[in-house]
């Protein structure tokens, strides 16, 4: 019977690039910001990693294929390195890659590290994927806010809510990530925005509006992982320790019966369930104390607060425009200011929102700092709603 | 070929429509003489509709749902399909799920390939579906322009107590009279004088070939009950009918709110008659284009019990109205836009993928669990049933093209690149079960909720623009007030 990684793996230095529209920066670069922010944060030298995963999503604005470029970047010779892609889950793959070789003894101390350079594509928004020779023939290609909006109008039909309340949420979710991106001196946009401004900006996939939708920008984050003992005996007094790590992807279900009711996405409620019972939560309303979630649209994170049971099927409006999740309530959500306001440099996200959770543990985030938590959750959520992969982490305070 | 005919009939005409004075009115600074023209509104090819697709709807609106496993043969006319060396009819059949044991063949090159093909097809005395599609271009601010239209028409043909028009006889009369051409590589047609072609070209050959048509079907010029000619020049079906003697009203040529339909016009037009003949009319058709051809059918009993799913009239009320004559010029490449980075995307097909997926992207056959009865699109190596997951060995074919359906997911795109944006798109609840996830077109002025009725439509699914390759696949479109 599996254990599970609880507390098997401690997080040893954690480092997270500027980031933005890094004109004059490549992808090297950016992993080179985060890696020796990182590294210094560890404490240790280049030469005791043992092993490592790169996390990058779109190879053609990125390094390439494979780990090679990031071993060379970060001058990691003759190790295991390993580059994954999960879609928009990517970041926390890799960490999760990183965990579990530590986790399982093979390695002492292991790198995770996502990049993505998503400003190189020469326009806004994401490149159109290849979805595959069969796929190419019959499936729609939509955009990427076309395939979460979609859960607007499922979220409606299901809790037989009007469109105009349905934005007034979506709009708030919009508006607090701004409010906070003021305080997170990494993120890509770093300006209060109005709610008229964000309700009636253009439409990019009905009812996405403008600020319905996070930007594009490029960024690197960086996590070392070892063990407690290990990290104990490299000095470290207070430890963040993995809780969990789970990933959920969609075997076509949601896209192919009848049974999914378009309101939710499945595989969250998956990954959460199993997250929770990994990390030892029965109640995240009360012991969760911020929680950094997939808000690639305004859509998104309003449904993730019903997927990890935060918040009460068709509750969620209700919560959000309560002030539940704003910086000052009672689960933070996005305090660093999101994807919305970092952007969604697709490599780097999971562990960028690692590092705002792993910072906010330490009490390290200054101005947006809350009040002694203990524990954290990320979100990640890659492909559409209706077939995806959800990726959770949970960590906290050893 | 006395008791062989037509069994049954269908039609189809794009649901595009602009007022011709939309068109005149964006020329007049140049043209200001189309204004005399710009009466009535016309008929045009969205950007994901060509001669195959308009072909697949005119067959179903023939079959209207029943089986057509006796058809030995599929033949398809046109002088605007994609291809200079891939059989269409090919294609057709396929999205038609036809068996693949039958014949099948392209005619071209001819303005009356339609009647021509029609009347060999005719001849052969096989049961064929023979249908007629065409959507011709023609260059900005030419009268062309305003007069054309696009449109297809199917005919079923065979024998035994069904057909409803059988062949009483016909006859054509070849010559090298060339009114109009369209150089092989060349995009538009070039025309001669009208009035030479009215009074030389259909004045004279057309009746040629009906004089001997009528002798051969043993018939006088006072039998017949309906007169059906096309033609690009407003009066010349009047003077030839005139010219013949013919007593009644020749057939309407859909100008109004069709537009001449190329070679398909004819059948159309023919196929539009036929929904309201009734036993014992004598139809004269009509063909013309380096000579003519004409054929005459008598209408049997039979025509009460076959009419098409929705007929050429049904097209025609089905249209929606457009306000953009730059939407038109784009969609038929007239104009050349900046579509954005995002335009750039690949659109490859790897032909092995396309022929091994054969019918389900053909013909949207599902897949019907043998199990647990659960029908899932696309059929994949198990069954997408958790409780289920039975191999695919286990499927039966199940065709989701006629199957009732409506919004179950929607939204409208502007950020991805779409050749008529915003893209619609959604998830397609059928009534049965199956869910497939669905581009929406012909979407009018009230847009798409939740639970709006939808049907589907054969369509270009994406444009290999750099090689000149179409994706064809299943699109949804709204129901509207008729078919649904």
């Amino acid at each position: 019977m599996a254990t599970g990684i609880k507390d098997k793996v401690a997080i040893l230095g954690m480092g997270c690039a500027q980031f933005g529209e890094r004109w004059d920066t490549d992808s090297s670069a950016l992993m080179r910001e985060a890696f020796d922010e990182a590294l210094a944060d560890a404490g240790i030298e280049r030469s005791q990693i043992e092993a490592g995963w790169y996390g990058s999503a779109l190879d053609n604005v990125n390094v390439g294929n494979s780990p090679i470029p990031a071993s060379t970047a970060l001058r990691l010779d003759g190790i295991p390195f390993t580059r994954v892609e999960n879609m928009c889950a990517t970041g926390t793959e890799a960490l999760r890659g990183a965990a579990y070789a530590v986790a399982s003894g093979a390695v002492d101390i292991a790198v995770a590290i996502g990049a993505e350079k998503l400003k190189d594509t020469g326009y806004g928004g994401l490149p159109i994927p290849f979805k595959g020779t069969f796929n190419d023939m019959w499936m729609p290609m939509g955009s990427s806010p076309a395939g979460f909006a979609q859960l607007a109008a499922g979220y409606r039909a299901k809790h037989g809510m009007s469109k105009e309340d349905l934005k007034r949420g979506m709009a708030h979710v919009s508006w607090k990530s701004h409010q906070n991106g003021v305080s997170s001196p990494k993120a890509h946009l770093r300006k209060a925005v109005p709610m008229e401004t964000i309700i009636n900006a253009p439409m990019i996939s009905e009812p996405l509006g403008l600020f319905d939708c996070c930007g594009v920008s490029d960024g690197a984050a960086c996590a070392i992982v070892t063990t407690p003992e290990i990290a104990r005996a490299l000095g470290k007094k207070e430890l963040v320790t993995v809780k969990a790590i789970q990933l959920a992807i969609s075997s076509g279900i949601e896209s192919q019966m009848n049974t999914w009711d378009g309101s939710h996405v499945r595989n969250t409620r998956s990954a959460a369930t199993r997250a929770y019972k990994e990390a030892g939560i029965t109640d995240p309303r009360t012991q969760l104390n911020l929680i950094e979630v997939h808000d690639c649209f305004s859509i998104t994170e309003l449904v993730t607060m019903e997927d990890l049971f935060i918040s009460k099927e068709g509750k969620a409006v209700n919560d959000i425009l309560d002030g539940f999740y704003d910086a000052d309530g009672q689960v933070p959500c996005q305090i660093d200011g999101g994807l919305k306001c970092f952007g969604h440099p697709i490599g780097a996200t999971g562990l960028r929102m690692a590092y705002e959770v792993y910072s906010q543990l330490l009490g390290r985030t200054g101005e947006r700092q809350i009040s002694s938590p203990s524990m954290g959750l990320t979100h990640n959520l890659g492909g559409v709603p209706y077939q995806g992969i959800a990726c959770i982490s949970i960590l906290g305070l050893a | 070929m006395a008791d062989f005919g037509i069994k049954r009939f269908g039609g189809y005409v794009p649901r595009l429509r602009i007022d011709r004075s939309l068109i005149a009115d964006a020329h007049r600074w140049m043209a200001p003489n189309l204004r005399g023209q710009a009466k009535g509104a016309r008929a045009f090819a969205s950007w994901d509709e060509d001669a195959v697709t308009m072909a697949v709807e005119a067959g179903r609106d023939c079959f209207n749902g029943r089986p057509s496993d006796a058809i030995e043969a599929v033949y398809l006319a046109s002088t605007s399909l994609p291809y200079a060396d891939l059989q269409h009819a090919a294609l057709v059949a396929s999205a038609l799920d036809l068996p693949t044991a039958i014949a099948s063949n392209d005619a071209g090159y001819s303005q009356r390939a339609g009647t021509s093909g029609l009347l060999q097809a005719l001849k052969v005395g096989e049961e064929a579906l023979f249908i007629a599609s065409d959507a011709p271009v023609a260059k900005p601010a030419s009268t062309q322009e305003l007069s054309y239209g696009a449109g297809a028409a199917a005919f079923l043909l065979g024998t035994g107590d069904d057909v409803v028009a059988r062949l009483l006889g016909a006859a054509s009369v070849t010559a090298p009279f060339v009114d109009h051409f369209r150089a092989a590589r060349e995009r538009y047609d070039y025309f001669w004088e009208e009035r030479w072609v009215r009074d030389e070209g259909y004045a004279k050959l057309a009746p040629q070939a009906i004089a001997q048509a009528l002798s051969k079907a043993g018939i006088a010029e006072n039998d017949l009950t309906h007169f059906v000619m096309p033609s690009l020049q407003r009066g010349a079906a009047d003077a030839v009918a005139k010219k013949i003697g013919f007593a009644g009203k020749p057939a309407d040529g859909l100008a109004e709110c069709v537009g001449y339909a190329g070679t398909a016009h004819a059948l159309l037009m023919l196929a539009h008659v036929l929904e309201t003949a009734t036993a014992g009319d004598r139809i004269l058709l009509v063909g013309f284009g380096q000579g003519a051809d004409a054929l005459v059918f008598e209408v049997t009993a039979a025509i009460g019990n076959a009419q098409p799913r929705n007929g050429v009239s049904g097209a025609i009320a089905n249209g929606i109205a457009t306000d953009s004559y730059l939407r038109m010029l784009s969609f038929y490449d007239g104009i050349d836009l900046e579509w954005g980075m995002r335009s750039e995307k690949v659109a490859k097909t790897a032909l092995t993928e396309q022929y091994r997926s054969g019918s389900q992207i053909d013909a949207l056959i599902a897949g019907k669990c043998g199990t647990c009865a659960t029908i899932q699109f696309p059929r994949l190596e198990y069954c997408v049933n958790p409780d289920c997951n039975a191999p695919a060995s286990q499927f039966e074919d199940y065709s989701l093209v006629d199957e009732p359906s409506q919004v179950f997911t929607y939204t409208a795109d502007w950020l991805s690149f779409h050749p008529a944006p915003p893209l619609y798109v959604g998830f397609v609840q059928f009534d049965n079960g199956a869910r497939i996830l669905m581009e929406v077109v012909d979407v009018g002025p009230d847009g798409l909720e939740v639970g709006t009725p939808l049907k589907l439509t054969y369509r270009i699914k994406e444009r290999d623009r750099a090689r000149g390759f179409n994706r064809y696949f299943w699109k949804a479109a709204p129901a509207g007030v008729v078919g649904a």
